[in-house]
């Protein structure tokens, strides 16, 4: 590898390294305000406490800066490389590895990956396919974006995914939203944001749920016709009463994002992957020299 | 909907005052237990090494650094998904006198029952507030069966602990029952505008 090669690779990795550790630790604005905006809409007792525990727990994060919740997650990255960015993914992946097990083990964070079959421990936070990376690729740039998404088992083990038919139309998507998260009750630790992804094929759309929660509450998807979808779940989720923590009250969802993908004319795929309400995540905007910016709100 | 203020470990009596959606601060000693903790317990019949009499226990597999043998300091500490471990809920109580269960997300139906006949009560705690939890270990006093880290047996002396809501009472109501039968029936109109 080049000279230049190495730095970045460093660099890439520095930045996985200090982005775990920080969206554990400083969730993003976006996130603070619409906690904030729940609490003045929420009119049962249990509900109003869950809430006021939230924003309590939140600054003493800040005020000690301490996890904000114990669940380091499975390490998840989003990363957009340009054409002319001088590092290989392969290579960015490598990086990526070793920085998300340098902050395991100098924080120290408390590592979760295991075997899926034996549930013995494989590693600091990393394993065989662990972090789990998702890759776009843009032309005529070089420069790098790195976005972490520590994602908690608690609201991961709450995703859906139903082969709706066709029939079912646009009705039958926000059927089984709805239905998703009622089943889901408190164990997502709500109010969260519900991703939800359309179109596609099976593991395509579930792909798109989980890039639909690691977007800032209350982005809207650019096609109309899916932002008007993303309004009226945040509407109907909200009428259910299921309430912070399940607990019953008025704030179940902070928001409601829809990814969508063209598909095939016989499919009708629907996924939902659900954010708890510490949703947590941070960037990094790498240069093709290898200069890092960092990013709370992307 | 009272506040209450308890002490851990506590008896039946205590336990039998308090009613669904009450708000609870808890002062003593909870123990952190969690699957692989209790499947030691009751499928290979291990007896655990702790009085969990009277006992409150939390559903945690505790962030820790470790001082020296058998010995650890917090550094974050949560709550983790309660439903998984419903099963245990009867022989937690029956077998062992347990008095307390506090998670996060609630229990199914099927813990009612044992909850109401042993005296029993289900604590739901804000999931995912580790950094406000933290704060009220006081201390962690003791460490059983440290080769399930970190499911281990913990004993943790805590102050202010909550607030707390009473999720599931030794009455028969559970929170969790009435917010799914209420979100069911509602479902049914909003399936309408649909």
């Amino acid at each position: 590898m080049s000279a230049v090669a190495t730095d970045v690779q460093k660099a890439v990795e520095e930045a996985a390294a200090h982005l775990y550790v920080w969206a554990l630790k400083d969730i993003p604005q976006d996130l603070r305000d619409a906690i904030r905006e729940a609490r003045g809409r929420e009119t049962s007792t249990p509900g109003q406490r869950v809430l006021d525990t939230i924003i309590k727990n939140v600054a003493i994060a800040d005020e000690q800066t301490t996890l904000v919740c114990q669940d380091t997650g499975i390490a998840v990255y989003y990363c957009r490389v340009g054409e002319h960015f001088p590092l290989h993914p392969a290579r960015i992946y490598g990086a990526l590895y070793d920085g998300t097990e340098r902050a395991t083990i100098e924080h120290p964070l408390r590592s979760n990956t295991v075997h899926t079959l034996t549930r013995e421990n494989t590693g600091q936070n990393v394993g065989y396919r662990v972090p789990i990376v998702h890759w776009d690729f843009v032309p005529g740039w070089d420069g790098l974006d790195v976005k972490c998404v520590p994602k908690g088992s608690g609201s991961e083990n709450m995703s859906f995914l139903k082969m709706c038919v066709p029939a079912d139309g646009v009705a039958g998507i926000k059927r089984f939203v709805l239905d998703s998260i009622v089943g889901a009750g408190g164990k997502p630790c709500p109010p969260g944001i519900v991703g939800v992804g359309i179109g596609g094929s099976a593991d395509y759309a579930m792909h798109l749920a989980k890039e639909a929660i690691a977007r800032p509450v209350g982005t809207r998807n650019p096609d109309p016709d899916v932002a008007k979808l993303e309004e009226e779940l945040f509407e109907l989720l909200n009428e259910t009463g299921i309430g912070p923590m399940g607990l019953g009250g008025d704030v179940t969802v902070l928001s409601a994002h829809v990814e969508h993908a063209d598909t095939h004319m016989t499919l009708n795929p629907v996924a939902v992957n659900y954010q708890c309400w510490a949703a947590r995540r941070a960037t990094a905007h790498i240069s093709s020299e290898g200069i890092i910016d960092y990013d709370r709100e992307a | 909907m009272a506040d209450r203020r308890l002490r851990f470990p506590t008896d039946e009596e205590t336990i039998r005052s308090l009613h669904a959606g009450d708000s609870v601060l808890v002062d003593g000693h909870i123990i952190g237990i969690r699957d692989r903790t209790q499947i030691r317990i009751f499928d290979q019949g291990i007896a655990p090494p702790m009085d969990l009499n009277g006992a409150f226990l939390l559903h945690t597999a505790p962030g820790v650094r470790k001082l020296g043998p058998g010995r650890y300091e917090p550094v974050s500490i949560g709550t983790t998904t309660s439903a998984r471990m419903v099963r245990f809920t009867e022989p937690l109580g029956r077998d062992h006198g347990v008095r307390a269960i506090c998670g996060k997300g609630g229990l199914p139906d099927e813990a009612i029952e044992p909850m109401r006949r042993y005296g029993m009560v289900y604590f739901a705690i804000v999931g995912g507030a580790a950094a406000l939890e933290t704060t009220q270990i006081e201390e962690i006093e003791e460490v059983a069966w440290e080769d399930l880290m970190p499911e281990c047996l913990w004993k943790f002396r805590v102050k202010d602990f909550g607030p707390l809501t009473v999720g599931i009472d030794a009455h028969g109501t559970s929170l969790f029952h009435d917010v799914q039968e209420a979100a069911l029936k509602r479902l049914e109109t909003l399936y309408e505008r649909l």
